[in-house]
């Protein structure tokens, strides 16, 4: 027996010509937790997916206590006691607990045996790692946290010995994040290996005993954690240095552009979402909105952007009303000076098909600039592009890409480009930075300031509390469709963490 | 995970590939020719020899093909819209009307060219209201348009059948067709484009209509990719959501696009109609409006892609006829199992062999230093 539960060596994996991983070397060491850490794309999860079997390595061996092993699925992971706690979580959402925790292994074709013993079973689990969860309530009842921990359960459940989280922190509240790091840090007390995937440096150096770091498919640094600092981990996974904070100077807020009153919003099921917001952002301010993911600042910003119905409530821009209850116009409310950086950057802010020049016309395809008599100027378009492209930077420079095969922070830097060399008034963003690696963070946040100083009235809301609290002059919590608290972005992590738990106001301010 | 394909050449892309897949086709039913018990390499002389041997050979496949062209046309912008309008023979059928209707009443005392273009009028329009009705209850209702254009193909079948034997028909005459037009009412043959070529088209049916098909491809490459139109059709059909974001009125698209593709649909009754029977006949569809899902699938929805997968059926069309001539086990069956074999490679299994080609190009081009851009997250 060694004290290294896998070892990788040699690793190497390419999608065509895509070189996702290339010749990884990986110790991790038995009972502790390690971190791999690197921007989106630099091949964390092929390299995760390969350990769990999902895809085969083109080169290279995996070790599993010393022993030579091959993966050539899931189903063989587990075996070798390997277990993995996907980002989305893979429940079945009208199952129970039991029910989810037992499928696909079940054994045999009469239910009330397995039944018995799973439940015996789930409660020693339960006992032994303190990961309390009520066996027959249903999945979709529970909170994300508890969720993630029934996906911990199933994988210890099927004997795993190494759990692989891949960003599990993605969908969790602060305090449930902090939760999560106890459950860790326990299973780690208990023997068991942890490998945690994460773009997050805060949660690296907060947990792990070592670090991993990956760049463009390779791993070029391995530290122990109590021996890094978060500085040189950023140099690393971007292979220069970065500013992690953003400067900015104070806000100079002028008159009201966007007002939202009484605003109530239904999703798709009919269910409120939205009830009775109210705010306003001034000109020169951003207004940044907290809140786990879900708690209707999606259809807070829909709705505000003409784009969701809402129930009732009114808005007003720049200090004229605006429909939001009837047949909103979002081209009307373009014209009107309103931006719009909507959250899902894949399925709203850009058409993925498309070239890059023809995205930077979506929603402004009707400007006279980009028409010749009755048809699309493509040369006009085209220049256009390539203009906002060389302010962006936007990369590769080549306007006739297709978007989708730009990474995640050139593309938001497409959208952004759109967006804000309109020279709008208000301007409404969702999740700047989802997605988008650290390089391109550092300027999207900048440009965001900018904006700002230019007069900009900005609305932005982010799941990520860091961004919201860097970024914003005023800081409004949501939960549960309402905004439950304004603070000052100064104000402690924790205090906005429960706000953004439902805990009332003067509790948490307490 | 993205997808594990890898951008290729372009030429790779729209040409090795829909090649390849076509060989496959082509080999699989050379099996099947062997299974009847025939000789396939014989057969594919005869299908060649038969669809480009000779002038008259060249001319009915042309024939053919423009019908082809029209449907295909019709499926491909629809396709753009992220409609699936299979009612392309129903549309065509009704827009029979469009043609018959204008050459029935103006053909003694208009010269063809009036009549042609008064019947490209009336058979885009009435293809058009026969699409707008699916694409109303689409946009509006959200009642699908597979479902509503197939039983559309149905209410059109019966709607003409009434109208061909109890109000169109001649008195006395015992067929279910309209009397034959006179000079007004007949298109050109085009013996004097392809007579300078060297072919001589003989009795082959090739009219003006052939023209017009190219034509009006162009037409739709310019709207579909040059206008502003054209470009809220493609958003919403790669994504509705990113149509709704840039503030484009969705029900106005989606009936406007039906239209425009029932319109297509409508031009094709032309082909038959006015340029080469001279007269309705009861089916003069015969099917072509589905044919027009195989070649915009073929084509890659791309009028570039169109014409020639237009051609290619109606090579099948026609060197099926004369295999089946020649060949008396094989029955023109055969031929709808060799356009099923097409289909099937070409659209339904069109990725099959890009992930090997793919790994081939790759292999070549060694050097080249992958995108860390496309790589997976």
């Amino acid at each position: 027996m060694s004290d290294i539960a896998i070892e990788l060596k040699g690793i190497d994996k390419s999608f065509g010509p895509v070189h996702a991983n290339r010749d990884i070397n990986l110790e991790v060491r038995k009972g502790t937790i390690h971190g791999i850490i690197g921007e989106n794309g630099a091949g964390k999860s092929t390299l995760m997916s390969i350990l769990y079997g999902f895809y085969q390595a083109d080169r290279g061996d995996i070790l599993v206590d010393g022993k030579k092993t091959g993966i050539t699925g899931p189903s063989v992971a587990i075996a070798r006691g390997i277990g993995m706690v996907h980002q989305h979580f893979m429940l079945v959402e009208n199952f129970t607990v039991l029910e989810n925790i037992m499928l696909g292994a079940e054994e045999g074709q009469i239910l009330n045996a397995g039944i018995t013993r799973a439940r015996a079973e789930l409660k020693r689990l339960e006992e032994e790692y303190a990961l309390e969860v009520d066996p027959d309530a249903i999945i979709e009842e529970l909170p994300v946290g508890l969720q993630q921990r029934v996906e911990i359960l199933k994988a210890l459940y099927r004997g795993a010995d190494i759990l692989i989280l891949d960003e599990p922190t993605g969908v969790l509240t602060p305090a449930e994040a902090d939760h999560l790091f106890r459950i860790l840090a326990q299973l780690k007390e208990q023997g068991k290996t942890i490998i945690l995937i994460t773009h997050k440096l805060r949660e690296i150096m907060a947990i792990t005993d070592e670090v991993s770091v990956m760049r463009r498919g390779e791993m070029v640094a391995t530290r122990k954690t109590a021996e890094t600092s978060v500085e040189e981990l950023a140099e690393l996974m971007v292979g220069r240095r970065v500013l992690l904070g953003v400067e900015k100077g104070k806000a100079n807020p002028g008159e009201v552009m966007l007002s939202v009153r009484n605003l109530t919003v239904r999703d798709s099921r009919g269910v409120p979402m939205v009830k009775d917001v109210s705010l306003d952002v001034r000109a020169g301010e951003i207004v940044g909105i907290a809140g786990v993911a879900g708690n209707g600042q999606s259809e807070l910003l829909q709705a505000i952007a003409g784009i969701r119905r809402a129930e009732k409530g009114e808005v007003a821009l720049s200090g004229s009303p605006v429909e939001v209850t009837g047949e909103a116009d979002p081209n009307e409310l373009r014209h009107r000076g309103l931006a719009h950086v909507p959250e899902d950057r894949h399925h709203m802010g850009l058409v993925l098909k498309f070239e890059e020049a023809e995205n930077s016309i979506l929603g402004y395809h009707d400007d006279p600039h980009y028409l010749k008599s009755l048809f699309l100027d493509i040369e006009a378009i085209r220049a256009d592009a390539s203009q906002k492209a060389e302010r962006y930077d936007i990369r590769p420079r080549d306007v006739r890409l297709k978007t989708a095969n730009f990474s995640g922070g050139n593309q938001q830097k497409i959208v952004l480009a759109r967006e804000m060399e309109r020279d709008p008034s208000v301007i409404i963003i969702g999740q700047p930075t989802r997605g988008v690696d650290v390089g391109a963070i550092e300027f999207i946040h900048k440009r965001i300031i900018e904006m700002r100083d230019a007069g900009k009235a900005i609305l932005l809301v982010s799941v990520e509390l860091d961004e919201i609290r860097a970024l914003s002059d005023r800081v409004l919590v949501m939960f549960d469709g309402r905004v439950v608290g304004e603070r000052s972005p100064e104000t402690s992590e924790g205090e906005l963490g429960l706000l953004m738990a439902g805990v009332t106001d003067r509790e948490a301010a307490e | 995970m993205s997808a594990p394909y890898a951008k290729l050449p372009g030429w790779v892309d729209y040409g090795v590939i829909p090649v390849v897949n076509l060989i496959v086709a082509f080999l699989v039913a050379g099996l099947v020719v062997l299974l009847v018990g025939e000789s396939p390499i014989r057969a594919a002389a005869l299908l060649f020899e038969g669809a480009f041997g000779y002038g008259e050979g060249i001319g009915f496949t042309l024939y053919y093909a423009t019908n082809f062209i029209f449907t295909g046309l019709a499926v491909a912008v629809a396709f753009h819209c992220g409609l699936f309008n299979i009612g392309g023979e129903g549309q065509a059928y009704v827009a029979g009307l469009g043609v018959a209707v204008p050459c029935l009443w103006l053909d003694s005392s208009m010269p063809w060219y009036v009549v042609f273009v008064v019947v490209i009028f009336g058979s885009s329009l009435m293809g058009a209201l026969w699409a707008l009705i699916p694409g109303w209850l689409q946009a509006k209702r959200g009642s699908h348009v597979v479902i509503t254009t197939i039983m559309f193909n149905f209410i059109a079948s019966s709607l003409m059948v009434y109208l061909l034997v109890d109000v169109l028909k001649p008195r006395g005459s015992m067929s279910p067709e309209t009397r034959t037009f006179v000079e007004g009412g007949q298109l050109p043959k085009l013996d004097w484009l392809f007579g300078p070529l060297g072919i001589d088209i003989g009795g082959s049916p090739l009219n003006l209509s052939f023209l017009l098909a190219l034509v009006v491809s162009f037409i739709v490459w310019l709207i579909v990719w040059r206008t502003q139109f054209g470009y809220q059709i493609r958003t919403m059909g790669f994504s509705p959501s990113a149509a709704r974001y840039a503030g484009m009125k969705e029900a106005r698209i989606v009936v406007l696009t039906m239209m425009m593709s029932g319109a297509l649909a409508g031009m094709m009754a032309i082909n038959p109609i006015m340029g080469e029977q001279h007269r309705m006949q009861l089916d003069f569809v015969g099917g072509a409006g589905f044919v027009g899902i195989a070649v915009a699938l073929m084509g890659r929805s791309h009028p570039v892609g169109i014409i020639p997968a237009a051609i290619l059926f109606g090579m099948l069309y026609q060197g099926g006829a004369e295999i089946s001539f020649e060949m008396p086990q094989i029955s023109r069956d055969m031929i709808v199992i060799i356009q099923g074999l097409v289909i099937l490679f070409a659209g339904a299994m069109e990725h099959m062999f890009r992930p090997a080609i793919t790994r081939f190009f790759t292999y070549l081009g060694g050097g080249r230093k992958p995108q860390p851009a496309a790589a997976t997250e």
